[in-house]
Parts: structure tokens; sequence; C-alpha cells
């Protein structure tokens, strides 16, 4: 009995366990690497297996720690790494907000469509999201080819004599982030619009507000977290992106993602990679933290 | 009640369709087109597809996805049930800020974040432990799994808070322990939860390819990685071939089950609607 209530104190509960179980797998594997990152991203080149330094050495029974900074000195005084942050920051950002105007239409026709419809209409903006990323990517290369679908049709139609240079420029990875991710910004703007209580715009046209003010003073500020949250959930990623960049960008488009994967693929300079990806997590460590409240938040709605 | 614009709403639901879906029609179309440049019409035929099944590498990667993302399911929903009922019921927990983070950030941080993170854990820990041995399938799962967990746990939380604590509180008053009531009430309640967060997991496994190119080694190419490492070369009428195949499983899996899942709803439904009925009269 005493060795049952001594065991109890010192094993974890049936509740502990259940909590550790996942928490210890995702500590594990999602939450230390980003702390070998940054300690990698202090070393240096090497050649050999692993091909970075250790930060730690004992010598003669002294224990030396070097960190070495170039890294992080060369990303702040070097004029590419600076543009390539505010070019991606700018793409990111035009592409957020184009899923939004393009995206805050179609959720709000779906959330006012008839019940038994709203189902269907959801499934059909989710298919994409089911199919393969990659292939959706692919799909545009066909299109915007300068003797792509797009141009055949508009020399077709007489409107342009000359192709339009879209593939192998930033037109090209603007058009593929918005499709991509436009169905991150419909999920989150319809979860919101449709759960909207009717009512107060009725009341509104009662007492006489047009339509477009009774959107603007009452639709508008009731979605305004389905805005934030899609617009995190096309943003965050976006910052990151490589595969659109690479397959529709030009060489000339910068983006941080694609910086990143040269130094780590091409380069084989892991320490400088690591350095550029704590330079991205610093980037979007405020949108991250709004992302975490705003699911946070949701997640204590529900209940 | 206020009606929308008829006009002005099938307008933008068609225009809006019209952008998602065509892109991928096209695509499906010109996989038959005979000719080697893809965009130019030369006349029917399904010799991409026969030359998809000649195609060694594409098999022999499509097999290793296949099985990464069979694996990678069956974990992500093991571990995600698990963390999905502890979002939902648990409360305010020690360390619950650190833990409901680690699955959120997954759903919106760019991959090759997580990718370059992976890596470096695997790297160092096969210095110091000797485990994992090289990078291949097993290093490939994990990162999947990691990935995938987040999805599965989100979907499972919002199931579990729609539950009806009576349900459980009632077998509690019966005397059944905590675990018996997961596994016999709760967990067949959200059965339904647990059939999407696997096909999600799977097919977001099988597309995976920016984290697979770090956690993949000598010897374990997967299928997005063959095909990327031809688009980037620019039109593959191959490629259109697969993307089509691809398409038409994935469409006929998710239409399915999403058929059947609503199917079994209704039908549940109706199950308590006369069991009321009866247990009124």
């Amino acid at each position: 009995m005493k060795l049952n209530r001594l065991l109890g104190r010192w094993l974890p509960s049936g509740r502990t366990g259940v909590i550790a179980f996942p928490f210890f797998f995702l500590f594990l594997f999602f939450f230390v690497p980003f702390i070998l990152v940054i300690g990698i991203s202090f070393s240096e080149q090497r050649m050999g297996v692993p091909p970075y330094t250790n930060l730690t050495q004992i010598q003669d029974g002294v224990l030396n720690i070097a960190l070495n900074l170039s890294h992080y000195q060369f990303l702040m005084t070097d004029d590419l790494y600076l543009a390539t942050y505010l070019s991606s920051l700018k793409m990111a950002l035009i592409s957020t907000l184009c899923c939004l105007l393009i995206g805050y239409p179609i959720a709000y026709y779906i959330a006012r469509a008839e019940a038994s419809l709203r189902s269907t209409l959801m499934m059909l903006v989710m298919l994409p999201f089911w199919t393969s990323f990659l292939i959706r990517v692919y799909a545009w290369v066909a299109i915007l080819k300068n003797d792509g679908l797009l141009n055949h049709f508009l020399i077709w139609l007489g409107l342009i004599h000359d192709p339009l240079r879209l593939y192998h420029t930033n037109w090209g990875v603007y058009i593929g982030m918005v499709y991509s991710y436009l169905p991150f910004m419909i999920m989150p703007l319809y979860a919101h619009l449709v759960k909207m209580d009717l009512a107060l715009l009725e009341a509104a046209y009662d007492l006489g507000a047009k339509p477009w003010k009774a959107f603007f003073r009452i639709t508008l500020p009731l979605s305004k977290n389905g805005i934030i949250a899609g617009s995190l959930l096309v943003f965050i990623p976006a910052v990151g992106e490589y595969v659109i960049p690479e397959l529709l960008g030009g060489a000339d488009t910068l983006m941080i993602g694609r910086v990143m994967w040269n130094e780590f693929f091409d380069n084989i300079d892991w320490p400088m990679a690591a350095a550029v990806t704590c330079a991205m997590v610093l980037l979007l460590l405020v949108p991250m933290a709004l992302f975490q409240h705003y699911q946070t938040k949701e997640m204590e709605e529900l209940s | 009640m206020i009606k929308p614009n008829k006009t002005l709403s099938s307008t933008v639901l068609g225009v809006g369709y019209l952008f998602l879906y065509l892109p991928i029609v096209l695509l499906v179309i010109y996989s038959f087109n005979e000719s080697k440049l893809v965009t130019v019409w030369s006349g029917f035929s399904v010799k991409w597809y026969a030359a998809l099944l000649d195609d060694e590498e594409l098999v022999t990667a499509a097999w290793l996805s296949i099985r990464i993302a069979l694996l990678t399911g069956t974990a992500a929903v093991v571990i995600g049930t698990v963390a999905g009922f502890v979002l939902a019921r648990f409360g305010r927990f020690r360390l619950f800020t650190l833990f409901s983070a680690m699955i959120n950030a997954p759903l919106v941080m760019p991959e090759v974040i997580i990718g370059i993170s992976m890596l470096l854990l695997f790297v160092q820990m096969q210095q110091f432990l000797g485990w994992p041995a090289g990078r291949g399938l097993l290093t490939i799962w994990i990162g999947h799994t990691t990935l995938c967990v987040s999805y599965v746990a989100i979907i499972v939380q919002s199931r579990v808070k729609e539950l009806d604590l009576a349900l459980e509180e009632a077998a509690m008053d019966l005397g059944a322990t905590p675990r018996k009531i997961f596994f016999s009430i709760t967990l067949p309640l959200i059965s339904q939860a647990l059939v999407a967060g696997w096909l999600l997991s799977f097919t977001l496994s099988l597309d995976d390819l920016v984290l697979t190119a770090f956690l993949s080694g000598p010897g374990s190419t997967t299928l997005p990685m063959v095909v990327f490492s031809r688009v980037r070369l620019g039109l593959n009428p191959e490629m259109n071939a697969l993307a089509t195949l691809f398409i038409t499983s994935v469409t006929i899996g998710v239409v399915g089950v999403n058929l059947y899942l609503r199917r079994q709803e209704r039908k549940w439904a109706q199950e308590a609607r006369l069991a009321f009925v009866e247990a009124a009269a």
C-alpha cells in the first residue's frame, strides 16, 4: 500500500500520460529541431559529414565554445539578402490581398446560397486542395507559356498581337500563389459568414440602410476574424514558398524560401541556410503569434 | 429573409469555380494530346498513359510514396486523435500554450523551415545516438507524421467539442473507467473525423515535395520528387497523364467518402429520432 502510494507519486497519472504521448512526439520532432537550427546557424561550413563544425570543443580539459556570427553579419549587410526579404514580404502581401479580393465574394455567395447547396459548393472549393499542390502549379505552365494556351486564346480573340510574357516572371508567381492559396482564404471566411445572424441585416434594411452601407457597417465587421484568419493562412506560408517561384517565377524572382533552398542544396552551406531560416522565422514571429492567438480563441468559442 | 441578387451571385460563383477548375480541366484534356508539344493539339492518343507504365523510375517512386502515405495516415491518426482529444477535453494544463502552439504552427509554417530543422535533428541524432541510420523511408515517415498530426488534431478536437457530454457522463455513472469510455463511446462517435483525418494525411503525404526533399536520402526518391525534377524543365506530356490519373483517383475517393459519410449521418439522425419517438411513446 505504501509502496503503491510512493510509486503513484513518481509515475505519471493517467491524465499526464495521455498528454505526454503527443506532447513528447511534437516536442522532439518539431520544437527541438528549431533549437538545433539556431545552434547550427552559429557554426562554420566545412567539408565532410556533417558539413558544419561543432560549436563546443574540449581541448586540454578546457571547454571552448565558438559562436560564428559571420552569417548574420553577412545577412544584415548584403544588399541581395535585404532585397530578398523585402521582395518575399511584398509578394506574399500582394498575393494575400488578391486572395482576399477574389475569395471574399465567393465565400459570401456560398454562405448565402440555399442551405442544401452549401456543403456541395464548399466541397468543390476544397477539392482542389485535396488534389496535388504540385500538379496544380504545373497546370499553369501550359497556360502561361509564351506559346501557351492563354496567349493563343488572346491572340485568336484579337486582343493582343504579341504574346504576353507571364511565364518565368513575377506575374506567374502571383497567379500561382493566388490559385494555390485561394481555398485557404475561402474556408475561414465562409465559416464566419455562414454563422452570421441575417436578422441584423434585415433590421438595418428596415431602418433604411442601403445594401452597401449595411454590408460595410454589419457584414464586414462581423467577418473580421475570418478575414484575419484567412489572411494569415495565406500570408505565412506564402513568405517561405519555394515550389511556385521555382516553377513559375523567373531567375530574378527573389524569394527567401528559394534562397535558403539554394544555400542548402546547391552550395551545401548548411550553417548559412540555418541562418537564413532563423531570419525567416524572425520575420514570421508576429504573424505566427497572431495566428496562434486567433486559433486558440476559435477553439474556446466552440465549447 | 434577405435574398442575394441572383445574377450577381451566379456570376461570381461561376467565375470563381471557372478559375479553380479550368487549369485542371485543360491539364486533363491535353494529357490525351498526341503531340509531344503539350500546348499544340494534334490528335487524340493514350500513348502517354502507356509510357507511364514503362517508366521504371516513376513506378518505383510511386510505390515508395504509397507505402509512406499509408504509414503516415495511420501514425498521424493515432497521435493526432490523442492530441485532439487533449485539446478538446483537458482544459488548460501546464504547458498548454506550448502544446497548442506546436499543433497550430505546422498548419502555416513554411515547409522549408520544418524541412531543414528536422533534417538537422536527424543528422545530430545519428551522430550522437547512431539512430536513425541514414535517411530514407523512416525519416520521411516521421517528418510527414509530424506535419499531419496537426491536421488530424484540429479535425478531431472540433468533432469532440460537438459531442454530447451526456453520453460520456451516463457511461461514467454506470461505472465505466475513463479508458473504457474513450474506446467504446468517444472513439466510435468520432470515427468520421478519424476517416477524414486519415484521408487528409494520406493525400498530404502522397503530395509532399519540400519536406521530403530534405528528409530523403539516396535511393529513396518519392513520386513528387520525380515529378518536380521533370516539370521544372518545362512541359512534359507524360506528367500530364500522371496528373490526370492522380486527380481522378483523389476526386473519386474524396467525393465517394464524402457521400458515404453524409448518408451515414442522415441514417444516424433518423435512428436517433426513431429511438426518441419510441421512448416517448
